[in-house]
């Protein structure tokens, strides 16, 4: 029940927040912000109780809810949704605090966005029905629409035009996909369901199977994104509002990820399989092409929308290799990422706050000004290139040598993206806090909210750099789940590699098999 | 004593903490008490760690102190554990004792700046990170002092920020130095799938076991870390950021591109030796880079302007006779030749600042002269550090270190006859441009009065360097000088021997030639940069001179070869080619939207044609079929 | 009386709808646009009235009746709408009422 919980909170919340913003705006980011608090709260809670794995989840919620159609209300939560849950109202808190004076007008409505958002992201995390999840995609969808066209900048009728429409267009596909999958599983089995457990292992020709898959991998590989359908991303991250931005860099791309670890890679194995250097190309491109088009902008915004891109590349790499310590490292990159785009974003939007710009040329020798800013930006800059003792090295170090044991090649290719990854990082540096000072009007250092803000983003990376265990350990249970049950991944080193190894040091990677089975 | 090795590079990091918070409410006192004081501190823990470990000592034993485990996943694992043996313990010593005074030097030099505690921050975490360099028991974490000392650096060259151009300098020193790190990461990726572990020790075991000498993987993983060595110790071909990073603070050229980070490099292949014995092409690969780079350094050293810029080539040129040494297998001697070159090339960038400083800020050494008699210490601790660079005969300590990396580069196995002759002929050109430099700065006719004299906190790490710059020889005494081997005693459970080939020519015969050969090169410095004769033509054509002044060209054509390539790329694809697909599929459905409302022209006329038309047809398919 | 065959009633009522359809539209002017729309009224009348006569059964005069009903009534309409046209755009030309044309939107 109280995952449950944790979606209505949000839901009610949002109408609350909308009610009362008509007359009273501080009440409503009030209301906005305890409802996450609430929120972060309970799944903390629940990671404390920590979980008697009865089975491969820690908790579980089924109600049955459109029978004829085998359709149920199927929640449930493990390792890897319990820390993409607690980042996503870690987020959430983060975006209501940093557009508290940010966002004046239809101050209700606005947080009533924001927390749909939120609950449609839970629902995403959680859900273990397809047509759910489904459901859930769509709502995390309009109220993102609503938020860019809404409050964004110049150009956000285009930028949110283009959102929606590459989201819903590659959401339909998948939409195609579920029930081309419930049909099939009908046919062989007689029982039209859409539940997840009964879908797994649906046998299906493999013709069938790539088709289907490719219905899934449409939606996810475009929210991921994946060169070459990620052109959305640098628009509507532009445009966004701070908080708009924040969620969507640091949250709603999680979710492709999650969608391939969670339904792509499980539900369609051989498929997959054979998808993979296909998939491991894409992500390669995504991490080269991403750094290099961030290397050349002059938006501020703009060059860490394509950050994202950037570093969205290395999950991509990993989901397609296969083996623990790629998916230790996918999951780490997930949070890494998540804490660092946001705090650059909420960086850019304190910028612009202030100047009333975001182009790096009329910027410059701000550390002088905000030296506060200057060190976090520092700090965050340092992660996003992959600096040792910050968490998204551990990510890119897990990562590579998870994919390099199954194709060199991609691996030394994506570890160039790392010397392009400095050079676009530095520009940021460079462009913004020092150098020569460009703008001439004073500038307030961060207040008390904003540096709380940030300074909790600091340590939290700080701590995924240092002491990335409690991470590791939470999330190693769902990664065992999924590696078995997609099958025959269990060794799965002896794929391609561009030379032979000798093999008994290729064990090193070999996973339990999981007593309790997902059956 | 093992539980206080976390201490050692744990003050620096509590201390880097404080003035990041606490700086704004500190006075400068206080910083400057915290900053130096834990440095020194350290120092003394490493110095009673040494006592402890030289007592204790009987073979390779270690201290380990494990804090943690950093990361456990998917079969990998890394702690966080610090190993203090014989190397780490020279390295940690010179790291804590040169830093230590660096420091002290540094309160005085940086007291009129801004950024006080900004500066004290960052190179307390440049202590840290590169102490954790060289005691860390496995590569992960050594990659993390690695990256960390490249941060530091980045911050400390361009601490200056104002000026676009030091921190245009800071981004090459970081993108050369992060283009060899990523060899470095490929090269542990590859040990650890060839391994399963990164641990050092269990690496240097198993290496020789699994690969034989001479196979293939053994020579690309040592190839790899060599790549990950040259950026950080800039060698060539990535030797190009270190003249430029000289645009940050002198006591930062003297701690970290003089004393310490760069000699990271010497430090990892000195760790990581089995491997490259293992890859005997690679080693070879080592001395010729060695010998190639302090040649060229060398000439460019020659016919530089700029003082500092002087000691950076010369910096370059030193490391490349570490190189020299570990590519012909003599390890300790690399290692006392790092140590030694610690100290006397901190001692001459901290001179070297205090002219600086003290002209103010004049850099061009054709400006500057008749600076003995007005500095007179500056001018005697540089003359010392200058004649220990020279490797001036007996007195100075860069002799016995010098002189034993080139006999071993004659008669190791793995010496080759060029290798010394290209040695011997770095150490000419050494001594000729470090006497220019000390002639065209403190001799002839005074023309800037320098500000003040330097005060007490300048003049003792001065002092103190200066002495170990003449003393700090005579712990490694050569065979036929009464056989001290203090040094190599130490590190010997390390390394192995050096071979000798068959034909040794006595040792003696090399220390006369290179006697002769750096009093030499003072006598023609004295010749034509006191005395002020004229250089043969010959020697002096303009355009050979500029090439070396620029640094052989390699800018030139890395900024044709690499950066403006990548610069064109993103440029034009700025506005992202790929958006073009979806923008051309979004126009061409605009197309097919105003074509089809050309049929909603408002006129009736049409439509009931259009009727009649859509009722023909239909009856005529009805009909027909 | 010579019986003439179905096929050839239909056609003749078949041709007058035609004739109706052509007037329809090729005409210009709202009012005969409208006499021939209701020749071809007519035209479905006779044709029910043929199909009556060829069964023998009064439902095609019935149905006769109510297209006269409709007619009449949609006449009504029609020429009301055409008297506020012409008060409005002073014209009886179709070709030159085009407001509810598609503009260009986007």
């Amino acid at each position: 029940m109280i995952l449950v919980y944790l979606i209505l909170i949000l839901m009610a919340g949002g109408v609350i927040a909308w009610l009362a913003g008509k007359n009273n705006p501080l009440l409503s980011r009030s209301v906005s912000l305890l409802s996450v608090i609430f929120d972060l709260i309970l799944v903390l809670v629940i990671y404390w109780q920590g979980s008697e794995p009865n089975g491969t989840w820690i908790t579980e919620f089924s109600m049955s809810w459109i029978p004829a159609f085998g359709i149920g209300f199927h929640l449930a939560l493990d390792g890897l949704s319990l820390l993409l849950l607690v980042l996503t109202y870690f987020i959430g808190i983060l975006a209501v605090l940093i557009s508290w004076r940010e966002i004046s007008y239809r101050t209700g409505f606005f947080h009533f966005n924001i927390l749909w958002i939120l609950a449609g992201i839970t629902g995403v995390f959680l859900s273990m029905d397809l047509f759910l999840f489904y459901f859930f995609w769509e709502v995390m969808l309009i109220p993102m629409y609503f938020l860019i066209g809404i409050w964004g900048h110049e150009n956000r009728i285009y930028a949110s035009y283009k959102f929606f429409i590459f989201t819903q267009a590659s959401g339909l596909l998948m939409f195609i996909a579920i029930i081309a999958l419930y049909i099939i599983h009908g046919h062989n089995t007689g029982l039209y369901t859409f539940d997840y457990q009964e879908l797994i292992g649906t046998s299906m020709t493999s013709g069938a199977e790539l088709l289907i898959m490719g219905g899934f991998l449409a939606a996810f590989l475009v929210k991921l994104p994946v060169v070459p359908f990620h052109s959305w991303l640098p628009d509507a991250h532009t445009e966004a509002p701070t908080a708009g931005s924040l969620i969507l860099a640091s949250l709603m791309l999680k979710t492709g990820a999650y969608g391939l670890l969670r339904f792509v890679v499980p539900l369609f194995p051989h498929a997959a399989e054979a998808f993979a250097p296909a998939g491991m190309i894409l992500g390669v491109a995504g991490i080269l092409y991403g750094a290099i088009l961030a290397f050349a902008q002059t938006d501020l915004k703009r060059l860490v929308a394509y950050t994202s891109v950037n570093h969205m590349g290395f999950i991509v790499l990993g989901v397609f290799a296969f083996n623990e310590m790629a998916y230790q490292g996918v999951v780490m990159q997930m949070i890494a990422h998540g804490i660092s785009t946001g705090a650059l974003f909420i960086i850019s939007g304190q910028l612009y706050e202030r100047l009333h710009t975001r182009d790096l040329r009329k910027m410059g020798g701000l550390w002088e000004q905000v030296p506060v800013m200057g060190a976090i930006g520092l700090v965050f800059v340092m992660a996003s290139l992959g600096l040792p003792g910050l968490g998204n090295f551990v990510a890119e170090f897990l990562t590579l040598t998870g994919v390099f044991k199954v194709n060199v090649l991609y691996a030394v290719l994506a570890s160039i993206g790392l010397v392009i990854a400095t050079m676009y990082s530095i520009r940021i540096m460079q462009r913004v806090f020092y150098g020569k000072r460009m703008a001439d009007k004073p500038m307030k250092d961060l207040s008390f909210r904003e540096s709380f803000a940030l300074g909790t983003m600091v340590i939290v990376i700080v701590y995924l750099g240092f002491f990335p265990q409690a991470v590791i350990n939470t999330a190693k249970p769902a990664i065992l789940n999924t590696l078995n049950s997609s099958g025959q991944f269990q060794e799965n080193n002896s794929r391609k590699g561009n030379y032979e190894l000798s093999e008994e040091h290729l064990n090193s990677s070999k996973p339990t098999k999981s007593k309790n089975n997902a059956r | 004593m093992e539980a206080y090795i976390g201490l050692i590079p744990g003050l620096p990091v509590l201390s880097f903490l404080m003035i990041v918070f606490l700086g704004r409410i500190m006075s400068r006192r206080a910083i400057a008490i915290i900053a130096v004081g834990s440095v020194c501190f350290s120092a003394i823990l490493t110095i009673m760690a040494g006592i402890s470990f030289i007592n204790a000592d009987s073979g390779g034993t270690a201290f380990t102190s494990t804090l943690y485990t950093w990361m456990n996943a998917g079969g990998f694992s890394a702690g966080i554990t610090l190993k203090l043996d014989a190397l780490s313990l020279v390295f940690c010593f010179v790291i804590t004792f040169v830093g230590a005074l660096i420091h002290l030097y540094s309160v005085e030099f940086m007291q009129d700046d801004e950024g006080f505690s900004r500066f004290f921050a960052y190179m307390n975490l440049f202590v840290a990170s590169m102490l954790v360099l060289v005691l860390a028991d496995n590569l992960l974490l050594l990659y993390l002092g690695w990256e960390g000392v490249g941060l530091c650096s980045y911050l400390l060259i361009g601490f200056w920020y104002k000026d676009p151009e030091n921190n245009n300098a800071a981004r090459k020193a970081f993108i050369v130095t992060r283009i060899g790190d990523t060899f470095m990461i490929i090269g542990l990726f590859l040990l650890f799938i060839s391994f399963g572990t990164l641990d050092i020790d269990t690496l240097m075991q198993q290496a020789p076991v699994q690969w034989h000498s001479g196979s293939p993987l053994a020579v690309i993983s040592a190839l790899l870390l060599l790549g990950g060595a040259v950026g950080k110790s800039a060698q060539l071909p990535l030797q190009t950021w270190l003249p430029d990073a000289m645009a940050g603070p002198s006591p930062v050229s003297a701690l970290i591109h003089a004393a310490t980070m760069v000699t990271a490099g010497v430090y990892l292949i000195a760790r990581t030796h089995v491997l490259f014995s293992l890859a005997p092409a690679v080693q070879t690969l080592v001395a010729i880079i060695g010998a190639a780079t302090l040649l060229i350094a060398g000439f460019s050293a020659l016919n530089q302007h700029d003082l500092k810029r002087v000691l950076a080539y010369s910096t370059i040129s030193q490391i490349g006779y570490m190189f020299l040494a570990l590519g012909v297998g003599a390890w300790s001697a690399a290692i006392f030749h790092f140590m030694i070159h610690a100290f006397f090339k901190a001692l001459l960038f901290l001179a070297a600042g205090s002219v600086i400083l003290l002209l103010h800020e004049e850099h061009d050494m054709h400006k500057m002269g008749g600076l003995r008699k007005s500095m007179p210490l500056v001018f005697i601790t540089f003359l010392i550090g200058g004649a220990s660079l020279s490797a001036l005969p007996l007195i100075t300590a860069g002799f016995y270190s010098k002189d034993e990396i080139l006999w071993y580069s004659w008669s190791s196995v793995m010496g080759e006859k060029w290798l010394w002759l290209a040695g011997i002929a770095g150490a000419l050109i050494t001594s000729l441009y470090t006497f220019r430099m000390i002639f065209l700065t403190f001799f002839g006719e005074l023309k800037i009065e320098p500000k003040h004299k330097p005060g007490i906190l300048m003049g003792i790490p001065l002092a103190i360097l200066a002495f170990l710059s003449l003393t700090g020889g005579f712990i490694q005494l050569p065979e036929n000088f009464g056989h001290v081997h203090l040094f190599s005693n130490l590190l010997n459970p390390l390394f192995p021997d050096v071979r000798f080939t068959g034909e040794a020519l006595p040792e003696w015969l090399f220390q006369v030639i290179s006697a002769i050969i750096a009093l030499g090169g003072v006598w023609l410095a004295y010749h034509y940069y006191y005395k002020k004769r004229t250089i043969p033509d010959l020697f002096n054509q303009h355009r050979l001179n500029d090439f070396f002044y620029k640094g052989w060209g390699f800018d030139w054509l890395y900024d044709r070869l690499i950066v403006k390539p990548v610069e064109w790329v993103s440029t034009i694809n700025k506005n992202d080619v790929l958006d073009r697909i979806y923008t051309y599929i979004a126009q061409s459905t605009l197309f097919v939207n105003r074509l089809l409302s050309r049929s909603q022209n408002g006129r009736l006329r049409l439509y009931a044609l259009v009727f009649t038309a859509g009722l023909v047809i239909l009856l005529t398919i009805m009909l027909t079929l | 009386m010579v019986t003439i065959s179905m096929e050839i009633q239909l056609l003749f009522a078949g041709m007058i709808f035609l004739i109706g359809l052509v007037g329809f539209l090729v005409r210009r002017n709202v009012i005969f646009m409208l006499l021939s729309i209701e020749i071809m009224l007519n035209s479905a009348g006779l044709a029910f009235v043929i199909a009556g006569s060829h069964w023998m059964q009064t439902d095609g005069q019935v149905m006769f009746i109510f297209i006269l009903t409709v007619s009449a009534a949609e006449v009504s309409v029609g020429l009301a709408l055409i008297l506020q046209m012409y008060n409005h755009f002073r014209t009886l030309d179709a070709d030159s009422i085009s407001k509810l044309r598609d503009k260009k939107v986007i």
